[in-house]
């Protein structure tokens, strides 16, 4: 970080990639992209390409980790070894470790994992490609994938950045912001809750900085979180018509 | 006293769907006094009931539902079955044999064996407990012939329609036999493959199409229009 | 993780919080007693020993020379494992890290990294060539609850307590000479983990604490009172108001520690 680098936000407050301050990267969500999972999503989070496959509820493997009054979630996140300029290697890293809890649990908040004793949903994120931000995309499109696959959930779960580069607090950080920025602060959100799922921090911001930028990324959220919807209404308005239709009572 | 919605309209997990005097019905829950919808859905509002018709959920076993499963182990003294379910389910092999079951005489895999097909009752299931299936009732046992597909769980009701005249609609256009699994599966057995294509495109289309409206109407078209030229449904 | 406690003990300890009081006797910002024993093994550079409660965690430093990494060729290394040790609580296991040991790791790693608490500048010895290698191995030795502060706190004393070989180059060869010197140190973050239980915050959860809390929040914070990483973990969330409310809270606890602490 000593290296003498490219501005990364010009005196208008524009960015490298012309967004201003407080503007997301472009979105596109897609629901039930793959047929043999019980759900499923994709997202394009600027160059960020992720795909997000949900199995179950099913019988729970291995099977201690079973519980007699609860669903289990379990999830992984996994990046594809072509997804970054230099090679991954394909074995889980520390950080997809870590990556994959903190996106369980920014999930869970969302289930009613009492419903389903002795059952567990599999969550499997990869992305394709990686361009700063994948945590939350991946939860934006892991909670598509969850509601695609019949689940009830307490309500979606949305997740941008904010962050601080040079000195200003701003939205959406992709990589190379992420790299050379002063901050990146990740968060989740169910936005009908007003409840923060996930939430981290690596840089330095003073607790008036942190503030600003927590609420510029439930901002952001909820924005993604019309989007969602809309990704997900798509799936089943392909006839617009409504129904009247007798049902057997 | 509001509610948030349009009779029929699309909701998402976590929409408000109403608050106060309002009773919280299928697909829906309730924190803080407000009631939220929990799958996505068509919404509506029965009485004091708020209901979401589920457009995606999967089947949870319930005592007494007619389900068509397939036999995935042949176990000691009866069979692992697979119910399109959270739950395996499980059928005891005294219940087949209708007799006490001798491990020493009983080769239970030349009574069912592990890819064969029955139709079953849901005998008891609970929390702690996978579901018991029996087969010990007229119309239950293996299935020997037929075609199966699936359909969202939901969707069944619509399949069979007011006090069933969907169902038996589908039936006499197609002379087919139809057994609707609670969960999903549904067996169809007709005299040739053609009546049976005819039937599973029928209610595939009633899958598809249940949140429409006119849905009777293009069904009863599609079987029409099929019986006078036969040879477009081959293909 | 933890040993299961009954519903009905569970009930017992939420209640009490209700009122504002824990089983202990502490109210729900004070933290347990702390006491750290620097220098505790010889052949390590650095160690600290401390113990928060019952509980109990062991901190190695061992500095060997490396590699920098490419882009931060004229800095030196820094790395942080964590080992839950199976004497450590009945339910620990042998075995590779899992997640819970890992994200242990990767918090405190990033409280310190993050922070700049390590002047790793100091720590080049030839530019893009060699650099020393800061190796913190966390060892939990007893389990009774917020792991995650009491590592931080073991990984900082231990730091301070690390003395790095003296050394000179010749012709372009690294000789180690006679005395040590202080591993250079720019910062002295504090860490500091709050549980959230229903409505109510509280700090350092011991262990069956924190089988009843719904999520916990844990922020390093420097001498400025600047949050340098933040985590958010187990199945709850928090309110955005929750979240102020628990940054103000963790900076209040970090100062109180930091005076006892003199850092």
């Amino acid at each position: 970080m000593s290296e003498k680098h490219e501005k990364l936000i010009d005196k208008k407050g524009i960015r490298l990639d012309g967004r201003k301050a407080d503007e997301l990267r472009s979105l596109k969500l897609e629901v039930g992209v793959l047929p043999n999972a019980d759900g499923s999503a994709y997202v394009e989070h600027g160059k960020n390409k992720i795909l997000v496959g949900v199995f179950g509820p099913r019988e729970v493997h291995p099977k201690h980790l079973m519980k007699a009054d609860r669903m289990v979630l379990k999830c992984r996140y996994h990046m594809a070894p072509f997804s970054v300029p230099e090679r991954k290697s394909p074995a889980p890293s520390r950080r997809e470790v870590e990556l994959s809890k903190v996106i369980r649990e920014s999930l869970e908040p969302a289930l009613f994992p009492e419903l389903y004793p002795r059952t567990g949903i599999d969550v499997y994120v990869e992305v394709l490609q990686a361009d700063g931000g994948t945590r939350c995309a991946a939860i934006t499109a892991a909670a598509l994938a969850l509601a695609d696959s019949g689940i009830p959930m307490r309500d979606l779960v949305v997740a941008c950045a904010a962050g601080k580069v040079e000195d200003t607090v701003v939205l959406d950080l992709y990589d190379a912001e992420d790299k050379l920025g002063a901050a990146d602060v990740p968060v989740a959100y169910m936005p009908n809750l007003n409840a923060v799922t996930l939430l981290q921090m690596d840089g330095q911001l003073s607790p008036e900085e942190f503030e600003k930028a927590l609420n510029m990324a439930m901002e952001g959220c909820k924005k993604i979180y019309a989007l969602q919807k809309e990704a997900l209404k798509n799936k089943y308005m392909t006839t617009k018509v409504e129904t009247k239709e007798e049902t057997e009572e | 006293m509001p509610t948030f919605f349009e009779a029929k309209q699309l909701v998402t997990p976590g929409e408000l769907l109403a608050e106060g005097e309002y009773q919280a019905g299928e697909n829906t829950y309730v924190e803080a006094g407000k009631i939220f919808a929990s799958r996505i859905g068509l919404v509506d509002l029965e009485n004091k009931k708020v209901n979401v018709v589920a457009l995606r959920a999967f089947y949870v076993p319930k005592p007494g539902d007619i389900v068509i499963g397939s036999v995935i182990e042949v176990g000691f003294n009866g069979w692992t079955i697979d119910i399109k379910a959270p739950y395996t389910a499980m059928l005891r092999a005294s219940d087949v044999l209708s007799r006490p079951f001798k491990p020493q005489n009983d080769e239970l895999s030349q009574v069912l064996d592990a890819g064969d097909l029955i139709v079953a009752k849901i005998a008891s299931f609970d929390r702690a407990h996978d579901p018991q299936l029996t087969v010990g009732e007229p119309g239950l046992g293996k299935i020997t012939r037929g075609q199966l597909m699936r359909v969202i769980p939901t969707k069944i009701p619509r399949v069979i329609g007011r006090k069933g005249s969907m169902i038996s609609m589908i039936k006499t256009e197609t002379n087919c036999q139809i057994i609707l699994g609670l969960n999903g599966v549904i067996l169809v057995t007709g005299k040739n493959p053609a009546d049976e294509e005819l039937a599973m495109k029928a209610i595939k289309k009633i899958e598809d199409e249940s949140h429409t409206t006119g849905l009777t109407d293009r069904i009863t078209q599609l079987l029409k229009e099929a019986k006078a030229k036969p040879e477009e449904i081959k293909q | 993780m933890s040993s299961p406690i009954t519903k009905v003990r569970q009930r017992q300890i939420a209640q009490t919080m209700e009122t504002g009081k824990r089983m202990d006797g502490r109210t729900l910002t004070d933290y347990r007693e702390f006491t750290i024993e620097q220098g505790v093994i010889e052949k390590a550079e650095g160690s600290a020993r401390v113990f928060l409660g019952k509980t109990q965690i062991l901190v190695g430093i061992k500095v060997e020379t490396g590699e920098p990494f490419p882009d931060t060729p004229n800095e030196g290394v820094m790395t942080v494992n964590a080992e839950l040790v199976p004497l450590a609580s009945p339910t620990y296991e042998t075995g590779p890290p899992d997640e819970t040991s890992i994200e242990l790791a990767r918090i405190v790693d990033r409280g310190i990294r993050e922070s700049k608490a390590i002047d790793t500048e100091k720590l080049c010895i030839e530019p893009g060539k060699k650099v020393f290698v800061v190796f913190v191995d966390i060892y939990v030795l007893n389990y009774d609850g917020n792991l995650i502060d009491a590592a931080a706190l073991a990984a900082m004393s231990a730091l301070m307590n690390t003395k790095m070989p003296n050394y000179e180059i010749k012709d372009g060869e690294l000789k180690l000479k006679q005395g040590y010197t202080q591993l250079p140190m720019k910062s002295h973050p504090v860490t500091v983990t709050i549980g959230k239980i229903g409505e109510k915050l509280i700090v350092d959860a011991a262990m069956e604490e924190e089988q009843v809390i719904d999520a916990r929040l844990t922020m390093a914070i420097n001498e400025e009172g600047n949050i340098c990483a933040i985590q958010k973990g187990l199945s709850g969330y928090f309110t955005p108001q929750q979240l102020i409310e628990a940054s103000k809270l963790a900076r209040e606890k970090a100062d109180e520690q930091r005076k006892k602490l003199k850092w």
